[in-house]
């Protein structure tokens, strides 16, 4: 799996977003501040926008090509997209979410059936419930399977993380790391915590203000923070 | 009631809901796009819509009545090729009832629209929904209840028009009297008991289509 991004060039409000990188890990970073156009990066990526220069390859196919005026809609490239928040459409119920992007009569790969996803990510018990029930993580859960069973090619996930508290952060970084061992599915990660890097992601592309500044094996690009992290002391201790 | 008063309920209650029924997807469709696309003459467009609002209805009126007038540009054009007659028929209430509720729709439309987060649409795509699904299935339940909200109080324009509609289709009985026409009409005859029957029925009709509408909201929020 490639996803070739050349001389990529969007005009954003405060800075052009301008990136050209190859990323072939199964799971690569797009790291970088608030603001600094990694959403946008995968929007592009997406199809849910178009660049004014560049072009956009996965897996040898051409997806976007803003000279030669080439452009795959969005719902044609099999690219998954979890934005931050899930955005489960809540009119429908979890179940319906989660059947949305499947494709009635058509062969799923394998591991990717409804009753496998589920389980891997602990939602099968919350299907008939409405969205608007669910918890932040359970949301984030049922977004997650929801992109897993329209068998995309490639996953991208924005901040799915970002909204969470710290004690849920935890819980549910596990399932992502299923999801990545279990779907065998290439991932592009979008974050601003250098610790989800370490814990999740084999490679980095790093974005400055709309610039792809750096890219490489996270090993050699994050090291262990040496400032003191503080806890709240336990009564008595 | 007499077979007269029925006549006219029954005439009133199909007008307003034939124009409302041709109302729906050209007012559908613009609430669509100018919720969410950008294009030239949008405002101008925009301006267009809200016109029938904020003139005097009479006013309207008039400009439909010289736009479908036999020499009129559209009046001429009706007239050769369905051969249709549109002033001084029931299509002439229709065309000034369904005018005159228009902008009610569109911009009942437009705000529903607006209020469909675009993510959501967004990311039905990238479930592989082409466009018309996504409209299907997301946009336009989600915009449901503004969308009700908007048709019932086009509805309820179009049954109570006035001003466009006497100087389009006049007061013919039977053929082109409205309930509105024909209260303003039995009261200049001195008739004030029947006009009070015809008055009775309208605050049905107002009091049915607004309690329907809340009622809808209602359980839709529920």
């Amino acid at each position: 799996m490639s996803v070739e991004l050349s001389g990529l060039r969007l005009p954003l409000a405060h800075f052009t977003l301008e990136v050209d990188a190859t990323l072939a890990a199964p799971m690569t970073a797009i790291f970088g501040a608030s603001g600094s156009g990694k959403t946008s990066l995968l929007e592009v990526i997406a199809g849910l926008r178009r660049p004014v220069a560049g072009r956009v390859i996965v897996d040898g196919e051409v997806l976007t090509d803003a000279a030669a005026r080439q452009f795959v809609r969005p719902e044609r490239r099999a690219i998954g997209y979890v934005p931050q928040d899930g955005a489960l459409f809540p009119h429908l119920s979890v179940r319906a979410n989660l059947l949305f992007g499947t494709k009635p009569g058509a062969a799923r790969p394998p591991g990717l059936t409804y009753d496998h996803v589920t389980e891997v990510l602990e939602i099968a018990p919350l299907a008939g419930r409405a969205p608007a029930t669910l918890s932040a993580g359970e949301r984030q859960r049922v977004a997650l399977g929801r992109a897993l069973l329209a068998a995309p090619r490639l996953l991208l996930l924005d901040e799915p993380l970002a909204s969470l508290d710290l004690p849920l952060r935890e819980r549910l970084l596990p399932y992502l790391l299923r999801v990545r061992d279990e779907f065998a599915l290439p991932m592009l990660y979008v974050t601003h915590s250098p610790d989800e890097v370490v814990a999740l992601c084999s490679e980095v592309l790093v974005l400055e203000r709309g610039r792809a500044t750096r890219k490489g094996l996270t090993s050699d690009l994050f090291a262990l923070s040496s400032s003191p992290h503080y806890v709240l002391r336990q009564p008595g201790a | 009631m007499t077979s007269e008063a029925w006549q006219v309920i029954g005439f009133t209650l199909g007008v307003a809901a034939f124009s409302t029924l041709l109302n729906l997807p050209l007012a559908v469709g613009l609430g669509w796009l100018l919720a969410r696309r950008a294009w030239r003459g949008k405002s101008l467009v925009e301006t267009l819509v809200a016109l029938p609002l904020v003139m005097p209805p009479v006013a309207t009126g008039l400009l439909l009545l010289k736009l479908f007038g036999r020499h009129g540009p559209l009046g001429e054009w009706f007239a050769t090729h369905p051969n249709w007659e549109i002033i001084f028929t029931w299509r002439g209430v229709v065309v000034a009832t369904a005018v005159m509720s228009f902008p009610l729709l569109a911009r009942a439309a437009r705000v529903a629209f607006e209020g469909v987060n675009p993510r959501l649409e967004q990311v039905a795509r990238t479930l592989g929904a082409g466009r018309v699904r996504v409209f299907c299935t997301i946009t336009v339940p989600l915009a449901a209840r503004g969308l009700v909200a908007g048709t019932i109080l086009a509805f309820a324009r179009a049954l109570g028009e006035f001003g466009a509609t006497i100087m389009v289709a006049g007061f013919i009985p039977g053929k082109t009297a409205t309930l509105a026409l024909s209260i303003y009409h039995l009261v200049q005859l001195n008739r004030d008991a029947d006009a009070l029957q015809f008055l009775g029925v309208s605050v049905a009709l107002a009091f049915a289509a607004v309690w329907f509408g809340e009622w809808f909201l209602r359980r839709q929020r529920a």
